[in-house]
């Protein structure tokens, strides 16, 4: 049988996301793992991640992970959450600047924090997601539904083509990009109760075509 | 449409049962934290908190296993507060399963613990627990200054310098308690909600004093908290969750329903 990977660079709290993962699996067992091979032998493979940027990234990189992402977000469902979904982009602003893996050309941006008097930076809760496209991740999933979030940075995609969902704080940003056999959310599913275990079935069951 | 204004249950553990003191005396059995934790999440808390109060070494393995168990069945934000002082209990309190640690005394004692356990593991879990006290005259402008070891003992720094101290040194969230209105059930030191979160750039949850749902609603309409935290209106069934969300609803404020 074969297992859906949730890759462990050793930044963040995982066990969440694998219990999440299990409770929608039906079964289908799921890897908490740094090891390539069990990554690349996965069905699924979930690319999670909280906390800095440039320590997240160094962290992909001491594990000789890079390649191994790139490979199975080329061929593979692929989910990234929140850091996860940060160092696909090209590059951050955070932590003087970060070079991401390049999967979706744009950039990780601060909040602005004169958008509004009194914005509280992280923008930390539960906010809605507008899905802009219709994909099978968004299945039985209801129009702005509220999920959880906690960020400070966001990405911004060169092209609008590749959005999933947008979310305002004050302002429009993308919370959520998709391409080919990538999703990848701003926000955290596998703490966002009903709507997020059932983003994290929907991702179970898909076979990676938009 | 925007943000969600933030509902946390409060569960005070102490040997790995829910209580609650009543000004940290009066203490009643309120039931098991694994069941407590699902009914809560039922309702549609936003995010739950377990407070240690006894913050002892046995203790901390208890609240460990329970976070443990809590966290494979309730997919919402956890905060798990109380007796952390290392970088290490941060690590174990994050790898049992807990979203968000918050820390007190232990941030009083060493500021820069604070920022070493941001920079090791993400401002976004780590939650500046103060506790705060009015001592400024009757008819004097109000201050407040924080006080550690469950209210017991005075520090003499003004709360809300240590605010935004704590804000620079990286914490992401700031837990503001009122010794003076803590199980009062008198509704949150308002004013004190308000000049914290004036003052900083990150989400401050009011604490102290939730009586009846309106309490709840003036935190937020009022005190300008970007959540509310309650313990004993929940506990005993008074209300649920939900009726303190449709209450904050029904005077214009966005929640979760």
């Amino acid at each position: 049988m074969q297992h859906i990977a949730v890759i462990d660079y050793g930044m963040g709290n995982l066990r969440s996301v694998s219990k999440a993962l299990e409770t929608v699996s039906n079964g289908v067992p799921v890897e908490v793992t740094s090891d390539p091979e069990r990554i690349l032998s996965a069905s699924h493979v979930v690319f999670p991640g909280q906390g800095a940027i440039r320590s997240c990234l160094a962290e992909v990189q001491r594990l000789g992970l890079t390649d191994v992402i790139r490979q199975v977000a080329a061929e593979k469902p692929f989910l990234g959450i929140c850091i996860g979904m940060q160092l696909l982009m090209t590059h951050s602003d955070e932590n003087g600047g970060v070079d991401g893996l390049n999967l979706f050309a744009g950039h990780v941006h601060h909040f602005d924090m004169n958008a509004a008097p009194h914005l509280k930076v992280p923008h930390m809760g539960w906010n809605q997601v507008h899905q802009t496209i219709s994909h099978p991740l968004w299945k039985n999933i209801e129009l702005d539904s509220r999920f959880y979030f906690v960020h400070s940075y966001y990405v911004k995609p060169n092209d609008d083509k590749v959005i999933a969902a947008t979310t305002e704080y004050p302002a429009k940003f993308t919370s959520a990009l998709y391409k080919d056999n990538i999703f990848a959310v701003q926000f955290h599913p596998e703490k966002s109760h009903h709507a997020g275990l059932q983003l994290l079935k929907n991702f179970v069951n898909w076979d990676g075509q938009p | 449409m925007g943000l969600a204004k933030r509902i946390i249950p409060c569960l005070d553990v102490d040997n790995g049962r829910v209580v609650k003191g009543v000004q940290f005396v009066d203490i009643r059995d309120a039931g098991d934290p694994v069941e407590v934790a699902k009914r809560y999440n039922e309702q549609g808390a936003d995010e739950i908190t377990f407070l240690d109060i006894r913050a002892t070494h046995d203790n901390r393995d208890t609240m460990e296993h329970l976070v443990e168990a809590v966290a494979s069945q309730v997919f919402i934000p956890l905060t798990v507060g109380g007796g952390i002082r290392t970088v290490e209990d941060v690590r174990r309190m994050l790898n049992a399963g807990a979203d968000k640690v918050g820390i007190n005394s232990a941030a009083v004692a060493n500021p820069e613990f604070v920022r070493e356990a941001t920079e090791k593991f993400g401002s976004q879990c780590i939650v500046v627990a103060i506790d705060a006290k009015c001592v400024s005259a009757e008819g004097e402008p109000k201050r407040w200054e924080i006080f550690t070891h469950g209210g017991r003992k005075p520090t003499g720094i003004d709360a809300i310098e240590w605010a935004k101290k704590m804000v620079d040194f990286g914490a992401g969230e700031l837990l503001l308690t009122s010794m003076d209105k803590d199980g009062t059930k008198s509704g949150f030191d308002l004013e004190l909600t308000r000049a914290v979160s004036d003052a900083v750039t990150v989400p401050v949850i009011a604490s102290g004093g939730v009586g009846k749902l309106q309490d709840l609603t003036d935190g937020v309409k009022i005190g300008r908290a970007d959540a509310v935290l309650a313990a004993s209106i929940f506990h005993f069934g008074e209300h649920t969750v939900e009726e303190a969300k449709r209450q904050m609803a029904s005077q214009g404020i966005e929640v979760r329903l």
